[in-house]
């Protein structure tokens, strides 16, 4: 099957956004990661966090409404919610590293099987740093990989990363437009699949190894 | 009187000095106390900053402007000609998770000597670091980081010098203004001492050494 790369980021963050509970507090990356905050659940409401230093971040702000002073960390325009609070970075990162942050939801250039995530550098080509990425990996309770399954055709859950790491042993769910994977004492179970793929179409894309235990469930859409 | 013409200020720099300066990619980043150290004209500094923002922001501009020769911080992607000064060997490049850039600001800033994170365990952030396990669990110790000069941006300072910062503009401003010899602090608004609510004070003047007075246009 052959999924566009709009139509494949949407269902990535409709499938994030079911993993996120009512009251949590939340960190979403840049980019795909944030969209999950589109798709929540009625009656579900998450506490976002920035890490540069808010909580109950609100929608980007609209324009002619911005504020120089309030920005999420990919420096946009943004907005607070009613209940929000404002912090330095200390106290951002105490949040994270503290074990206060319930989920977080990361991209990645690579990811694999132990629950290794490689996102911060491609060593001589791209070295934008990793950000409060590391510290995410470390603090939040649960990690969240959001990522397209492949990267030009070529696989990107591995059997083990080749990049220089972020974290190790930190990843705890993958979630991407063909399959949700969680990463466990076993391996790497194959827990759900897009409904117009098969297992053997999953497996073919994936070089980690996949472990199937019992019934492997539909995605929903 | 802590209140200083910017050309009084050019007096504080030199060649080669430690530059802290607060802000996230722009927001919170002490803009006119930037363009002090390009008109300065001085050299060979040693940038400390959450990331290097843009071209032609905050501490960007330093990186455009060539007077730095190192720079620790934990991002850099935004800005492309951080990339290019690596990649031609013009540039140090030091990076720092942003969680530990912040603590060892903090411990620097606060006579301690050094922080244990499990940040970076099991990556290339470890290499050269004591590891200490403490109740069975590895961390890094990472050390205290200080400045000879902290560039701050307030919303409000009152001519003591007390700060209060607005929405994420504080990010690393107050942590930044415990870590550095010398503190100079601008703001979008100077107000008369004691006109700050004291429980809304986020750096106490007793930290800040000057304060940048605008001049007549």
């Amino acid at each position: 099957m052959n999924i566009d790369t709009d139509a494949a980021k949407t269902i990535i963050a409709r499938r994030v956004a079911k993993e996120l509970k009512d009251g949590q507090l939340v960190n979403l990356g840049i980019g795909l990661p944030t969209l999950a905050s589109n798709y929540l659940e009625p009656g579900v409401n998450v506490i976002l966090q920035s890490e540069n230093g808010v909580i109950f971040m609100g929608p980007e702000a609209e324009k002619g409404q911005e504020d120089p002073n309030l920005t999420n960390a990919g420096g946009i325009p943004v907005t607070i919610l009613p209940g929000g609070a404002y912090f330095d970075s200390s106290l951002s990162f105490a949040l994270i590293r503290g074990g206060h942050v319930d989920v977080t939801v990361l991209g990645t250039l690579e990811v694999d099987q132990e629950g290794n995530i490689a996102n911060w550098i491609i060593p001589g080509k791209l070295v934008p740093g990793m950000g409060g990425a590391m510290d995410l990996l470390c603090g939040a309770k649960k990690v969240i990989v959001a990522t397209t399954h492949t990267a030009k055709g070529r696989p990107k859950i591995l059997k083990r990363c080749s990049l220089p790491l972020s974290a190790q042993k930190e990843v705890d769910l993958i979630i991407t437009e063909l399959a949700v994977m969680e990463v466990t004492d076993k391996g790497l179970v194959l827990r759900e699949i897009h409904p117009d793929t098969t297992i053997e179409e999953v497996a073919s894309l994936t070089e980690a190894d996949l472990v199937i235990e019992g019934e492997v469930a539909k995605m929903p859409l | 009187m802590k209140l200083t013409p910017q050309t009084e200020l050019l007096s504080l720099l030199r060649d080669g000095m430690s530059i802290m300066a607060g802000g996230f990619l722009g927001c919170g980043g002490p803009e006119r106390l930037i363009d002090l150290v390009i008109e300065s004209g001085t050299q060979h500094h040693t940038i400390i900053c959450n990331d290097t923002a843009f071209v032609d922001k905050s501490v960007g501009r330093l990186i455009v402007s060539g007077c730095a020769e190192k720079v620790i911080t934990s991002h850099i992607g935004t800005n492309p000609e951080t990339g290019r000064l690596l990649h031609d060997g013009k540039l140090t490049v030091e990076l720092v998770p942003q969680g530990t850039l912040i603590e060892r600001i903090r411990a620097g800033g606060s006579g301690l000597g050094g922080v244990l994170t499990p940040t970076g365990i099991g990556t290339v952030v470890e290499e050269g670091k004591q590891k200490v396990t403490i109740e069975g669990k590895e961390y890094l110790l990472e050390l205290p980081l200080r400045a000879d000069l902290a560039l701050i941006k307030g919303a409000i300072c009152d001519t003591l010098g007390n700060v209060y910062y607005k929405a994420t503009a504080r990010n690393f401003n107050p942590i930044m203004a415990l870590a550095a010899d010398v503190v100079i602090v601008e703001a979008d608004e100077i107000v008369a001492q004691g006109a700050i609510q004291p429980e809304l004070v986020m750096t106490p003047c007793v930290l800040v050494d000057y304060i940048l007075k605008e001049e007549a246009a």
